[in-house]
């Protein structure tokens, strides 16, 4: 039961951290555009590709 | 290029312009080894399968038995095909998210060649017994050192094409990849430190509940970054492609990455529920594996979503129906695993062949279809030409679709039927099915049901042999490697980066930095470990072993050494659990010191059979003579496999001396007198037992037999707690 006393705080100061990161990044405009990253992987390669070749 | 930079106007000068090729040699290399490998690890499982449904196919033959051969078949399907599977779909899709070729194709054949060693000496040792005995570790110090070295060439080759890339901001799949490259490498060397007592046969420094807790916080995340993440990395790369249709969500893919590598650590303590585990790690266990639950579903949302005004296409591409029900499956593996993880549903599932059934709903379902899928993306790509027949492609999905769910039916089924028989209790508090067996007899004919799932889905596996060995017949002789031109990536000054990232997102920045990111999440992986592993190995501040105990005599050692080496512990726990039936099953719970000298531990993760923590005493030496020869000698209906090997090879009592002195090294308490005397202590002991058993059938000349060690480490089981030693 005496490791709580290690636990609990460190427990807390992550959660914080993670939910402070995470305000800060959404005000910083992480989120603002969510479209444009997903459409990186259809851009055509530079190669023909098959079976067009 | 303007969508790596939305904002800027591009006025400086011409960008240098590189012309280079991928290496799709090497892929094709993973993917052929992928293949074969599949075959052998699935045709393993089948044979197995039968086994426990017909136990003369054990034929008495030593490197034919369940014990020995399961270990061949988890390791073929996690590291032979998961694991080619794996570096496949990385080395293809790593090369083009980061416009480069490999950083050097020396590397790459050194690790093809290298895993596939490992992958031969895993086949040629496990089935000749040669194994530490922790499951999905089995590997011996000479083969865990090589797939080290070897993983350290695959990181050096990831890490140098990622350094050397012409992509500035790295996609989610490589997010994915690096968190499988780097904890895998921590996992692996940390939970095989061993120390050896000769060339095939170690210890491990870890024991009893320490053990334990390496061992599952290690197997677990085997699970999650082996056969999770970096799938998740495929799932990001050739969904989208195959469906062309860009991912679900960005933000998600944020989120979910980042709180799976964090949480999933934490869950090794999920399969020690109920155990000797301390109970804080086994909250922590629980309370992290639900938690696992949201993360993971994400990764399930973002690639489902993914296929939204595409769901026409599912119907007939037989790819997209691999992904869409592999990432399905996925999703009912990461629901039930954070229910499996509750200790009330556990206290049911845990030792039974639910267990069973949900491996296999995630490894044929997720890793099995996700691997497929891929497949039948890449080959007709990489070898220039069409694939042969998409009929049989159809037909492969919907057989290796109905043998999965024939698998998991049968085992939940299984699981949940011995579970409630062994735990019920009649009206007078009596067992209402004292008798093991019973269960065993109930069960059966969902074992039949279970190898035919096998067999169906490994027969869809070989109509995808034949439909790909037909296709590269057609293919072209000459496959030269794809040529690319892409613009060289400007450096930049730590300066430049931190303007970035005032003004810029700063994930976005994140993944223009890889470095970083790595070190990141190799700080989010650790942090789980720490907190669970640091108090583990504490626990001699609160455990307090009375100087009474004794360790294992020499002759008990060595019998505990085969007890490993048969692979025992698969289908025998030696764990009995703080629960009403089984305490009138088996006894008192078990104490962690009554396990506290044991490298490796052996508290089992399965009851194919009775838990035998307590069984020392229990039956005579008879008893146990007879029924290592034949089960079915004793009791009619068992599955257990026989044993008459242990009858002939005879005990090298030489290396008794050296065994207690490796043990003495690691902190077991013997004296010099016990590892000097050790030969000539454990051959007036084997002597002893054998003056017992010669009046047995066949019980002359067994005092330098292996079977008389096996019984004295069996009757030693419990007594320690028998004889008051255990507080």
């Amino acid at each position: 039961m005496k490791v709580l006393y290690v636990m609990l705080p460190i427990t807390l100061l992550l959660g914080f951290s993670f939910v402070a990161t995470f305000i800060w990044i959404t005000l910083k405009g992480q989120y603002d555009d969510l479209d444009t990253p997903a459409h990186r992987i259809l851009i055509p390669e530079e190669i023909p590709k098959y079976p067009k070749e | 290029m303007s969508l790596n930079q939305p904002n800027k106007i591009q006025t400086q000068q011409p960008q240098q312009m590189d012309t280079f090729t991928y290496d799709d040699d090497i892929v094709r290399k993973f993917v052929l080894a992928t293949v074969a490998f599949g075959v052998i690890a699935m045709l393993v499982g089948v044979f197995i399968a039968l086994q426990l449904a017909f136990p003369a196919l054990n034929f008495g033959i030593s490197w034919l038995t369940f014990g020995r051969l399961r270990p061949l078949h988890t390791n073929a399907a996690i590291f032979a095909f998961a694991g080619n599977a794996v570096f496949a779909g990385i080395y293809y899709s790593t090369q083009r998210l980061l416009k480069t070729r490999m950083y050097s194709d020396t590397l790459s054949k050194i690790h093809f060649w290298g895993w596939q060693l490992i992958i031969l000496a895993a086949a040629i040792t496990l089935p000749l017994g040669l194994t530490v005995g922790k499951e999905y570790a089995e590997l011996e110090f000479p083969i865990t050192n090589l797939i080290t070295v070897i993983w350290v060439v695959f990181a050096i080759n990831f890490f140098g094409t990622l350094i050397k890339r012409r992509e500035k901001h790295i996609y989610v799949a490589v997010w994915f990849y690096i968190a499988t490259i780097l904890t895998t490498a921590v996992l692996h060397v940390i939970n095989t430190i061993q120390i050896p007592v000769s060339l095939w046969k170690s210890y491990p420094i870890y024991a009893g509940v320490q053990d334990a807790m390496v061992q599952w916080w290690y197997g677990h995340n085997a699970v999650a970054f082996v056969l999770t993440t970096p799938f998740l990395g495929l799932m990001y790369y050739f969904l989208p492609k195959a469906a062309e249709k860009p991912v679900y969500s960005y933000r998600l893919s944020i989120v979910h990455f980042w709180s799976l590598v964090f949480i999933y650590i934490w869950a090794g303590p999920h399969h020690l529920l109920y155990t000797a585990l301390p109970d804080w790690a086994q909250t922590l266990g629980m309370i992290f594996s639900l938690m696992l639950w949201a993360p993971s579903w994400g990764g399930m949302i973002n690639g489902l979503l993914t296929l939204r005004g595409a769901w026409n296409k599912v119907r007939v591409e037989p790819i997209l129906k691999f992904f869409v029900a592999g990432i399905t499956f996925y999703g009912m593996s990461t629901f039930e695993g954070p229910l499996l993880s509750i200790k009330s549903v556990n206290a049911l599932a845990h030792y039974t062949d639910w267990i069973i059934g949900h491996v296999h709903g995630g490894a044929l379902g997720w890793n099995g279809f996700i691997s497929f899928g891929m497949i039948y993306w890449l080959v007709p790509r990489l070898w220039k030409t069409e694939l042969y027949s998409k009929r049989l492609a159809n037909v492969h999905f919907w057989t290796g679709f109905l043998g999965i769910l024939l698998y998991m039916i049968s085992m939940w089924a299984a699981g949940i039927t011995q579970g409630l028989m062994l735990r019920a209790v009649d009206a007078a508090g009596k067992l209402q099915y004292p008798d093991f067996v019973e269960t065993t007899l109930r069960i059966l004919p969902l074992y039949y049901v279970r190898a035919l799932g096998g067999a169906l889905f490994l027969g869809g596996f070989l109509i995808m042999v034949y439909n790909l060995a037909k296709t590269l017949c057609n293919a072209p002789k000459n496959l030269a490697d794809e040529k690319v031109c892409a613009p060289r990536l400007e450096s930049e000054a730590p300066a430049q980066v931190f303007q970035q990232l005032q003004n810029q997102k700063p994930h976005r920045v994140l993944e223009g930095l890889p470095t970083v990111f790595a070190v990141l999440s190799l700080v989010a992986i650790l942090v789980g470990t720490v907190i669970e592993l640091i108090p583990t190995f504490m626990a001699d501040e609160f455990v307090q072993v009375n100087p009474q105990l004794k360790p294992y005599t020499a002759l008990q050692l060595h019998g505990r050494d085969i007890y490993v080496r048969e692979g025992c512990y698969l289908c025998h726990s030696q764990m009995v659990r703080p629960m009403v039936a089984e305490f009138l099953r088996y006894g008192a719970p078990s104490k962690l010191e009554e396990s506290i000298f044991d490298h490796p531990f052996q508290w089992g993760s399965r009851r194919t059979g009775p838990d035998l923590a307590r069984v020392g005493g229990k039956y005579p030496d008879s008893w146990h003579f007879r029924h290592m020869r034949n089960p079915r000698e004793i009791n009619a209906q068992s599955i257990m496999p026989t044993y008459p090997w242990l009858y002939r090879d005879k005990i090298d009592f030489s290396i008794l001396p050296r065994k207690l002195s490796v043990m003495k090294t690691m902190g077991v308490p013997y004296a010099e007198n016990d590892i000097s005397a050790a030969e000539n202590n454990a051959r007036a002991e084997a002597q002893a037992i054998a003056e017992g058993l010669k009046n047995e059938e066949d019980g002359t000349g067994i005092e330098n037999k292996e079977i008389v060690a096996l019984i004295s480490y069996l009757q030693r089981l419990g007594q320690d707690y028998k004889k008051g030693l255990i507080k």
